[in-house]
């Protein structure tokens, strides 16, 4: 083989393997992004039952039941809307009321969101970067939480 | 006073580094071999300093100085001492004090073992390594100062965030910093090279060990949190696909992929152009990972509450050092000579080969992890991309360059012969094909391709042994010469097998685990059991126990297999009135290679509680392989010729600048 040859060899190959992760990666993307919306995102864009996405907003004050066998109940606010959510099984360390809460999951038939997944996270004080846009712009953002979210961080190393 | 020191220091420290970024640069352009000469004094000097800063802190923590901001809001005077001590790095500011120190620690063994390098390349890579010193030592001093004071003392500090206050943080963020850090030597070798405009086979053997010692360090750092994740965060994953753990996660197949190219460049100077691309990309990615990390950017278990301010630095930083260094890459790679030709079937092609799966891997990674930053600012769609994205592009590209790498050592340099290599492998196909045959039979459920995985994991690690023994002839040879030729092998063979056979090892543990394993989430009364797998368990009852600074509440749960006692698990929830938290301290049982695992949440008022519990089968092997992998690198490391001059290069056109090429340790 000539020196032009196996250039073109290599050259070929790394497009060839480009092309197979560019056509994986835009078939991944088809199937696996899921979007973020506030409970008034959920109401007002009329996302359908069946669709998979993540919820997130503060777990309203009063709201969380306890049901049987490990299924909880609760409502996740944006002070503007509500949606009803249920869970079964074990909610993460930090899951609380009034705290902030990202759940992924679907909605019912009858407008519960039926999650799968609560979002853990590692610190009292943190809030999601989502939630806390979503509180800011259904105007129910309060200086508390900027006051808790600006104490300085208590980050992890990971 | 103490904490003053440190900041004195810490300024001395960027001080001097702005002295190590200048003078020896302008001595390598006027050839003044004193301003030259000055760069590993400067090095030592800047070690010296941080690491005084460093024990300050130390200090301020050991001796619970709550006049300190940063002590008073991450310590205690309850905690442990070993807490106290880690809690240095368990926060922010602390833990890029560890950052800084761990770079200009490194500067300081290439200061102390670069006695033999040519005085431009050391005075170079030394000034580079200055430059990103000083980059991060401004930000410390600028927006995360750790030795601020508070007027009025407190009596006593806010305590450790409570998930932090475990062993692993003694381990895996050093180890981690280590790793990414270390890949900053590779970085300032390849800015050296490009400023000088020269690079050849010693360069290669040079930088290799840095390499390998970043890349070891690195491969048990990415081991030790994901065991870390996996016993203490109670869901019993070893790997999420979080953005964090991404961020750790590219530098390493971008090292992975370095170390192999710099193999072709030190024994056939060939791929050099390449090879700096992958030593600049390397150290990016390791930067990007910390921005990630430290800005809060993107959402992510590892997220905390973080200062705008900060992040806009580290972005800066970020656009500086790897702008700067692909716009120099960019215009300086053409002069660089390119090297040997080869053949594609040949070890330099398997190589690139390698390279190639490796590079894409990390970069539909890459992809993954900041594809919802771009679209969040281009059109404002909030959206995460989960591990079922990760899980269908990484894993695809992964499989060709499992199968491909047994064939890989056996072929020969410049030409290689792929049909022999298939044959010396037929054993390993073999013993691959009955495994999967054995899967099918065995196993019950799961998905039906996890055969195959565990199939391409046994080709793996047979096709590691088959290297061993075809270099050792052990088949052909009696066992006394085979011996003979396994003690002469050199160190660097066995460590690629051992390296390689720990792939296979880590692959088979997430095949089975994700295929075989089992989970149940249940709530159980005092007396009732739950089965699983072959055991059974039964919950005796909950008590309470008092630690040092936290509270337990422990379910006491026996476990049986058949009629026979197999022993006790005692999974608590552990609560720190301090933080107002809890955490999940989860019991594992180990049976063999597979664990039992066991995690309790709040207790009902009627005395139940919920459980999760999983049975992981062959886990352990993850982590089992990721310590062959460390196995091999370390004898790698040690292969003797690293250590000692390897041959010289015949004296040519160069006598000046070749004869100096020797590589150190």
């Amino acid at each position: 083989m000539t020196r032009k040859q196996r250039r073109l060899v290599l050259i070929g190959g790394s497009l060839g393997v480009l092309a197979i992760a560019v056509a994986l990666m835009l078939n991944a993307f088809r199937d696996s992004i899921v979007f973020f919306n506030s409970p008034s995102d959920v109401l007002e864009n009329h996302v359908g039952p069946g669709t998979r996405i993540r919820l997130g907003g503060l777990v309203k004050t009063g709201s969380l039941v306890r049901g049987d066998s490990l299924r909880i109940r609760f409502e996740v606010t944006d002070g503007k809307s509500e949606i009803p959510v249920t869970y079964d099984g074990v909610v993460p360390d930090l899951f609380r009321e009034g705290q902030g809460v990202v759940a992924e999951g679907e909605l019912n038939g009858s407008g519960t969101f039926v999650a799968d997944t609560i979002l853990a996270k590692h610190d009292a004080t943190y809030m999601p970067k989502e939630v806390v846009d979503a509180l800011k712009k259904s105007g129910h953002w309060k200086d508390e939480y900027e006051q808790r979210a600006a104490l300085p961080a208590s980050g992890a190393t990971r | 006073m103490i904490a003053e020191l440190g900041h004195y220091a810490l300024m001395l420290a960027l001080g001097i580094a702005l002295i190590q970024g200048t003078m020896p640069i302008i001595g390598t352009r006027t050839n003044d071999p004193l301003l030259m000469n000055m760069a590993p004094a400067a090095a030592l000097a800047q070690f010296a300093c941080v690491a005084l800063a460093f024990l300050a802190l130390a200090e301020c923590y050991v001796a619970s100085d709550f006049s300190v901001l940063n002590v008073y809001e991450n310590s205690n005077t309850t905690m442990p001492l070993i807490y106290r001590l880690t809690s240095v790095w368990g926060n922010h500011e602390g833990s890029m004090m560890l950052w800084v120190s761990i770079l200009a620690f490194f500067g300081a063994l290439v200061a102390l073992f670069g006695g033999n390098l040519p005085l431009t390349l050391r005075a170079n890579a030394l000034a580079v390594q200055a430059w990103i010193a000083a980059a991060f030592e401004l930000f410390i001093l600028a927006t995360s100062n750790p030795f601020l004071r508070i007027a009025n003392a407190p009596f006593e500090g806010r305590d450790l965030n409570p998930i932090l206050q475990d062993p692993g943080l003694a381990f895996h963020p050093p180890m981690l910093y280590l790793g990414y850090v270390g890949f900053s030597i590779a970085f300032s070798f390849a800015i050296a090279a490009l400023l000088e405009g020269r690079i050849d086979a010693a360069w290669a053997r040079w930088v290799r060990p840095w390499v390998l010692v970043a890349w070891i360090c690195l491969t048990l750092g990415i081991a030790g949190g994901s065991y870390w994740s996996y016993y203490e965060l109670g869901w019993g994953g070893f790997w999420f696909w979080d953005p964090v753990e991404n961020a750790s996660l590219m530098p390493w197949l971008a090292g992975t992929a370095l170390l192999h190219s710099a193999v072709v460049m030190e024994k056939r100077e060939a791929l050099k152009v390449w090879t700096i691309l992958l030593a600049i990309l390397a150290f990016s990615l390791s930067l990007m990972g910390t921005f990630l990390v430290r800005s809060g950017v993107l959402t992510s278990v590892h997220a905390f509450a973080t200062d705008p301010r900060r992040g806009v630095f580290i972005l800066a930083i970020l656009v500086v050092f790897i702008g700067g260094a692909l716009s120099l890459y960019a215009w300086r790679a053409p002069l660089l000579k390119q090297g040997g030709l080869f053949a594609p079937i040949s070890r330099e092609g398997a190589l690139v080969f390698n390279n190639l799966f490796l590079v894409t891997a990390c970069a539909t990674v890459l992809i993954g992890t900041l594809y919802p930053l771009a679209l969040e600012s281009l059109n404002g769609d909030k959206i995460s991309v989960g591990p079922p994205f990760f899980n269908s592009t990484f894993g695809p590209l992964f499989i060709p360059l499992m199968i491909a790498m047994p064939f890989g050592p056996l072929m020969g340099w410049k030409r290689g012969d792929l049909l022999g290599a298939a044959q010396r492998l037929l054993a390993a196909a073999v013993l691959a094909a009955v495994a999967v045959a054995a899967a099918f039979a065995i196993t019950r459920g799961g998905p039906a391709l996890a055969p195959f995985g565990v199939g391409v994991a046994v080709f793996v690690m047979a096709g590691a042994v088959t290297d061993i023994v075809e270099r050792t002839m052990i088949l052909r040879l009696p066992p006394r010469t085979a011996l003979m030729r396994a003690v002469g092998l050199p160190r660097s063979a066995w460590g690629t097998a051992f390296a390689h056979f720990g792939i296979g090892v880590t692959l088979l543990g997430i095949v089975a685990v994700t295929a075989w394993g089992s989970e149940r989430i249940a709530e159980v009364k005092q007396g009732g059991s739950l089965t699983i797998a072959h055991y059974r368990l039964t919950f005796d009852g909950i008590l309470n126990r008092a630690g040092s600074n936290y509270q337990d509440v422990v379910g006491h749960f026996t476990v049986r297999r058949g009629d026979e006692l197999v022993g006790v698990m005692e999974p608590s929830r552990r609560t720190f009135p301090d933080r107002d938290m809890a955490t999940t301290e989860a019991a594992l049982m180990t049976r063999g290679v597979s664990q039992i695992y066991i995690s309790i949440g709040d207790p009902n008022k009627d005395g139940s509680i919920p459980v999760r519990l999983y049975f992981k089968p062959q886990v352990l092997l993850i982590w089992l392989g990721a310590g062959f992998m460390f196995f091999g690198g370390a004898l790698s490391l040690s292969d003797r010729r690293l250590r000692i001059g390897a041959p010289r290069p015949a004296k040519a056109k160069q006598p000046k600048a070749q004869a100096a090429l020797q590589p150190a340790e």
